[in-house]
C-alpha cells in the first residue's frame, strides 16, 4: 500500500507521510499533534478515540489511516468556530460533566454524531447510543444531561 | 458519640493493604528549591509550615504516606510584583477536582475572583514535597493549609495598604482583588501593594482563617478550573506531551508474569531503520520514530523466558486462607481489635451465623493508561507522567538510575484518573531507560493489555464472619477475620460488647496494592451483608436492626437520610429494597438500592440507588455530588461483574472486551443526599462513597429472591438470579 500523504482534517488539507497500516488515531495524535482524541483500549471498545469521518462517529484506533484518504475527518479541535464552543462543549461545562476529563473528547464527538441524527433524544436513547463510550470516573448521568441540554439548545436555532 | 477528628494533627497510618508503598522504602530529602524560589522574584512569598505529627513516623517504621516532610513546609503562595497570585502544592489532580476546590480555598481567603488564582500542582521542581494524593487527605489537610497561607498573605497586603495609605488596618477591607479604605474610598490592587517589595513570611497551624459561615466562594459550587481546556481537547495529559525529536517506546513482555529473561536475539529488530534497542539485564525495550514501528520491531525479537507454574483463579481463595505472606515493613496490627469475649457472646445468642465472603481481584482500569515522556538533558532527567505520587516516582527514578533526587524532575499534568492505581509508575522508568540510550526524548504509553496485566490490583480476599444475635435484636458477638484483602474499616461502628477483628497477611499470587477505599469495600460488603442476615434471623427490619445496635450519630444520620430518600418502608409492587452504611476516612455513607427481580427470566434490574454522604464542611457541593455519584457508579462494577481472571501467570481478560466495567446502560437512577456539617472539619470524599453500594444491592437481591450472594462480584455471569 502507498504512503498516505494528505488528509482532510477539520476542513483543512494536512500533509503527512504515514504508513497506511497505521491507525488514524496515531497519525492524528503523533503526526498532526491533534491530541484531543485519546488512546484508551486499542480495540474500539472504549470510545476515547472517537472522531467523525464523513460525519459518522468512528473509533479511530481501529481505523486504518489508509482508508481515510478521501474522507472528511472532524476532530474535537474542529468543533470550536471563531472562539465559540459547540453547544455540546458548552453543555459539558455548564453541567460539570467531567471528572478527570480523559473520556470527554470522545464523549463529545460521539454526542455530536448522535445529535446530528436525533434532536430530542430521551435519556434511554442517549444511554443506548453512547454505550460504546466508557467513563471510568462514572460521570454518565451528567453526560446524558449535557447531551440533552445541547439538543435543546440546538433546537432553538444553535449550531 | 460521634467521631470528631482534628484533621491536621491526625497520625496518618499506612494501611497494610497499600502494598505498593512497601515495595521500596522512600525517605525524605533536603529542601533544595532555593534556586526556584529565588527565580520567583519580588512580591510576597508565604510559606505554610506543617505540624510535625504527620512528618515523623513512629520509631522504626518506614514512611510513605501524606506528610509535610522533615523540612515542614506544606505549601507556598506567591504574589508577584504585578499582583499575580500563584499557589504551589504537591497534590495531583486526577479527576477529583481538587484543583478547583483548592483554588476556591485560596480565592476565598484572598477575596479574589477564582479565575485569578493560578495553581501549580505536582511539579517536583517547583512545589513543596508531598507524600502523595492518597487517603482522601487533600480536603482535610491541604485545603486548610492553603487557606492559612492565603489568609496570611491577605494580612500582609492589608499591612502594606495601611502603611501606604497611612491608615489603621481595621479601616481596610479586602474584596474582589483589592484592598480598600472605607473612609476615603481609596483602593489598591494587589500589584500596587507588592510592587517593589520582597517579603516572605512563614505561617503555622495557628493562622486565622475565615469561618465556613462567612464563606462566599468556598463552600459554593464553582465550575471546574481547566474545564474549557478539556472540552476543547487542548489539555495535554502526560500521554499527549510531544517534544522535538521524540521517539516512541515499547517494552518486551514475557508470556507469563514473573518470568525471567533467559535470552533475547535483537539483531533483526536493531536492523530496522531508526530503531534503538536496549537490552539491559531483564529489560528489553525499543524506541522508534513511530509507535507502529516500535510495535513492529518488537515482534522481531526472539526471546526465551523461564516461567514457573503459578496458580489459577480457581485456587485463589484457598491459597489466600492457607498461605502466610511476609508482613510488609511497617505493618503493625492495623485491623486487629478485640473487646469482651466472642465465645461468651456466642453463648448468649439466640441465633448464630457463620459465613464466608470472597472478594475477587479487580483492576483500576483508568481510562488514561500509565504513560510517561522522559527527557535527559545535561545529566538531568525530566519525566512527565500521570501519578498520584510525584515525589514517590521521583524517588523511584532516582533509585533506578542511581542519581540524586535533585537531578530528577517529575511533572504531573492533570491526569486521566488513577483511583489509587498510579502510585508507582513503571512506565516512567521504562521511558527514561529508553531515552537514556536513545539520547532523545521517549514517550511510552502502556497498552490496555499492559495496564490490565502489569499494574497492581485491588487485593482479593476471603472474609469469615461469625456472629450471634439475641431475639430482641441485640448483637451479642462478632468475629471478623480478613485474609489478604486488608484492614481498612475492618471494625465497624456498631456497639457490640464482644467483638474481634483480625487481618491476616497472605502470600498473594498477583501483584496488589491501593485501590479506591482500600479494603473498606470488602469489609463493608461482608459486614453489611452479615448484618442484614442477622436482621432477617430475628425478623427485624434491616434499618431498625442497624439503628438498634448503633449509637454513632453521624452514621445514624446518613442511614436515615438514605432510607428516607429511597422511600424505605413504603411498599412498591414488585420492587425490593436494600440498605447498607459505613464509615471510612472520617466520612460517612449509606446507600439504599431499589431493584426489580423478574421471576420468570431471573433478570435483576437496579432501578435506583440513593446515597447519603457526610464529610463535615462541604467545600464544593456540585463537585462533591459528582464524586459521590462517580464512586457509586464505579462501585457497581466491583459489586456486580468485575473480576480479574488469571491462569498460570496470565491475565486472561486483559482488555475491555473481556473485563466488563460499568457503562451507560448499567447506571440506574442516582439520587444523592449531601449532609453538610459546617461545624465539623472538612474530610475527603474521594473514596468512602464507594463502600456501601455492593451490600445495598446484595441486600435488595436477598429481599427479592431469598438468595444471599456472598462473593464480589455478585453476578459475574449476567444480572440473573
Amino acid at each position: 500500500m502507498t504512503t498516505v500523504t494528505e488528509l482532510a482534517v477539520n476542513g483543512t488539507r494536512r500533509q503527512v507521510a504515514a504508513d497506511p497500516a497505521r491507525s488514524l488515531l496515531s497519525v492524528l495524535r503523533d503526526d498532526l499533534d491533534l491530541t484531543g482524541c485519546k488512546y484508551g483500549c486499542g480495540e474500539g471498545r472504549c470510545g476515547a478515540c472517537t472522531v467523525l469521518v464523513d460525519g459518522k462517529a468512528v473509533r479511530s484506533c481501529t481505523t486504518l489511516v489508509g482508508a481515510c484518504t478521501s474522507k472528511q475527518i472532524t476532530t474535537i479541535e474542529g468543533l470550536e468556530r471563531d472562539g465559540k464552543l459547540h453547544p455540546l462543549q458548552e453543555a459539558f461545562l455548564n453541567v460539570g460533566a467531567m471528572q478527570c476529563g480523559y473520556c470527554t473528547t470522545g464523549m463529545i464527538m460521539s454526542g455530536v454524531a448522535l445529535l446530528a441524527k436525533s434532536n430530542a433524544p430521551t435519556v434511554a436513547d442517549v444511554a443506548q447510543s453512547m454505550d460504546g463510550n466508557i467513563c471510568r470516573c462514572g460521570t454518565y448521568t451528567r453526560i446524558i444531561q449535557a447531551i440533552r441540554q445541547a439538543a435543546d439548545a440546538m433546537k432553538g436555532g444553535g449550531k | 458519640m460521634s467521631h470528631v477528628h482534628e484533621s491536621d494533627s491526625l497520625a496518618f497510618e499506612i494501611e497494610p493493604e497499600r502494598y505498593e508503598l512497601f515495595e521500596a522504602p522512600r525517605y525524605q530529602f533536603d529542601f533544595d528549591r532555593r534556586e526556584f524560589l529565588q527565580a520567583l522574584g519580588g512580591g510576597l512569598l508565604v510559606f505554610l509550615l506543617v505540624d510535625d505529627a504527620m512528618a515523623q513516623p513512629p520509631q522504626g517504621r518506614r514512611r510513605g504516606g501524606a506528610g509535610g516532610g522533615p523540612q515542614d513546609i506544606g505549601a507556598w503562595l506567591h504574589i508577584s510584583e504585578k499582583g499575580d497570585v500563584t499557589v504551589y502544592t504537591g497534590k495531583t489532580e486526577v479527576g477529583q477536582n481538587i484543583r478547583t476546590s483548592l483554588s476556591q480555598a485560596v480565592a476565598e481567603e484572598l477575596r479574589l475572583p477564582l479565575s485569578l488564582v493560578h495553581m501549580v500542582m505536582a511539579d517536583t521542581d517547583r512545589v513543596p514535597y508531598d507524600g502523595g494524593t492518597v487517603g482522601s487527605q487533600t480536603s482535610p489537610s491541604m485545603a486548610p493549609r492553603l487557606r492559612r497561607a492565603a489568609a496570611a498573605a491577605r494580612a500582609m497586603l492589608v499591612e502594606l495598604a495601611a502603611e501606604k495609605a497611612g491608615v489603621e488596618r481595621n479601616s481596610l477591607t479586602v474584596a474582589d482583588g483589592k484592598v480598600s479604605h472605607r473612609g476615603s474610598g481609596r483602593s489598591y490592587t494587589f500589584g500596587e501593594l507588592t510592587q517593589g517589595k520582597k517579603m516572605t513570611k512563614a505561617v503555622g497551624a495557628d493562622a486565622a482563617v475565615t469561618p465556613a459561615a462567612d464563606w462566599k466562594v468556598l463552600g459554593a459550587s464553582a465550575s471546574k478550573v481547566e474545564g474549557r481546556a478539556m472540552v476543547t481537547g487542548q489539555h495535554k495529559y502526560a500521554s499527549d506531551i510531544q517534544l522535538p525529536g521524540m521517539l516512541f517506546g515499547k517494552v518486551l513482555r514475557p508470556e507469563r508474569l514473573n518470568a525471567t529473561l533467559a535470552s533475547a536475539d535483537v539483531k533483526e529488530a536493531k536492523a530496522q531503520p531508526g530503531v534503538i534497542v536496549v537490552h539491559d539485564g531483564g529489560f528489553v525495550g525499543i524506541a522508534a520514530p513511530t509507535e507502529h514501528a516500535a510495535e513492529q520491531a518488537l515482534t522481531l525479537i526472539r526471546a526465551e523466558w523461564n516461567a514457573s507454574p503459578q496458580i489459577s483463579e480457581k485456587e485463589l481463595f484457598a491459597a489466600l486462607k492457607t498461605s502466610r505472606g511476609a508482613a510488609p515493613a511497617g505493618f503493625g496490627g492495623r485491623g486487629n481489635s478485640s473487646q469482651g469475649s466472642v465465645t461468651e457472646g456466642l453463648k448468649k445468642a439466640d441465633h448464630k451465623l457463620n459465613a464466608t465472603y470472597t472478594i475477587a481481584y479487580i483492576a483500576h482500569a483508568p481510562l488514561e493508561p500509565r504513560a510517561a515522556v522522559a527527557q535527559w538533558h545535561d545529566g538531568k532527567l525530566t519525566v512527565w507522567t500521570g501519578t498520584q505520587r510525584p515525589f514517590g516516582v521521583r524517588g523511584d527514578l532516582a533509585r533506578a538510575f542511581q542519581m540524586p533526587e535533585n537531578r530528577v524532575r517529575v511533572i504531573v499534568p492533570d491526569t486521566g484518573s488513577g483511583y489509587g492505581g498510579k502510585h508507582t509508575n513503571e512506565a516512567a522508568i521504562e521511558a527514561a531507560r529508553l531515552a537514556k540510550a536513545a539520547g532523545k526524548p521517549v514517550k511510552l504509553v502502556w497498552t490496555r493489555e499492559e495496564e490490565f496485566t502489569y499494574a497492581y490490583f485491588r487485593p482479593a480476599g476471603v472474609i469469615d464472619v461469625n456472629a450471634g444475635v439475641r431475639n430482641d435484636g441485640i448483637i451479642t458477638a462478632w468475629d471478623l477475620q480478613n485474609y489478604n484483602s486488608g484492614g481498612s474499616a475492618i471494625r465497624g461502628l456498631y456497639e457490640i460488647a464482644n467483638q474481634q477483628t483480625q487481618f491476616h497477611q497472605s502470600r498473594a499470587p498477583l501483584r496488589q496494592g491501593s485501590y479506591r477505599a482500600l479494603a473498606a469495600t470488602a469489609n463493608h460488603f461482608a459486614r453489611e451483608s452479615h448484618m442484614d442476615d442477622l436482621a432477617h434471623a430475628v425478623g427485624m427490619d434491616p434499618l431498625e436492626f442497624r439503628l438498634k445496635n448503633l449509637k454513632d450519630a453521624r452514621l445514624r444520620a446518613v442511614l436515615e437520610a438514605a432510607a428516607k430518600q429511597i422511600g424505605w418502608g413504603k411498599s412498591k409492587n414488585g420492587h425490593s429494597f436494600g440498605i447498607a452504611g459505613g464509615f471510612e476516612k472520617r466520612s460517612y455513607v449509606a446507600t439504599c438500592a431499589e431493584i426489580v427481580h423478574e421471576r420468570d427470566s431471573g433478570q435483576v434490574r437496579i432501578v435506583r440507588l440513593a446515597t447519603a454522604f457526610e464529610c463535615g464542611t462541604i467545600l464544593n457541593p456540585d463537585h462533591l455530588k459528582n464524586q459521590v455519584e462517580g464512586a457509586v457508579v464505579m462501585g457497581l462494577g466491583g459489586a456486580l461483574f468485575e473480576a480479574i481472571r488469571f491462569s498460570n501467570g496470565q491475565i486472561t481478560n486483559a482488555r475491555f472486551s473481556r473485563y466488563r466495567v460499568p457503562r451507560f446502560s448499567d447506571v440506574p437512577e442516582l439520587e444523592t443526599v449531601l449532609l453538610n456539617r459546617p461545624d465539623l472539619p472538612s474530610e475527603g470524599a474521594g473514596e468512602t462513597p464507594i463502600v456501601a453500594v455492593a451490600p445495598a444491592i446484595g441486600n435488595a437481591i436477598f429481599k427479592a429472591t431469598g438468595a444471599r450472594l456472598r462473593s464480589l462480584p455478585m453476578l459475574p455471569n449476567g444480572l440473573k438470579v
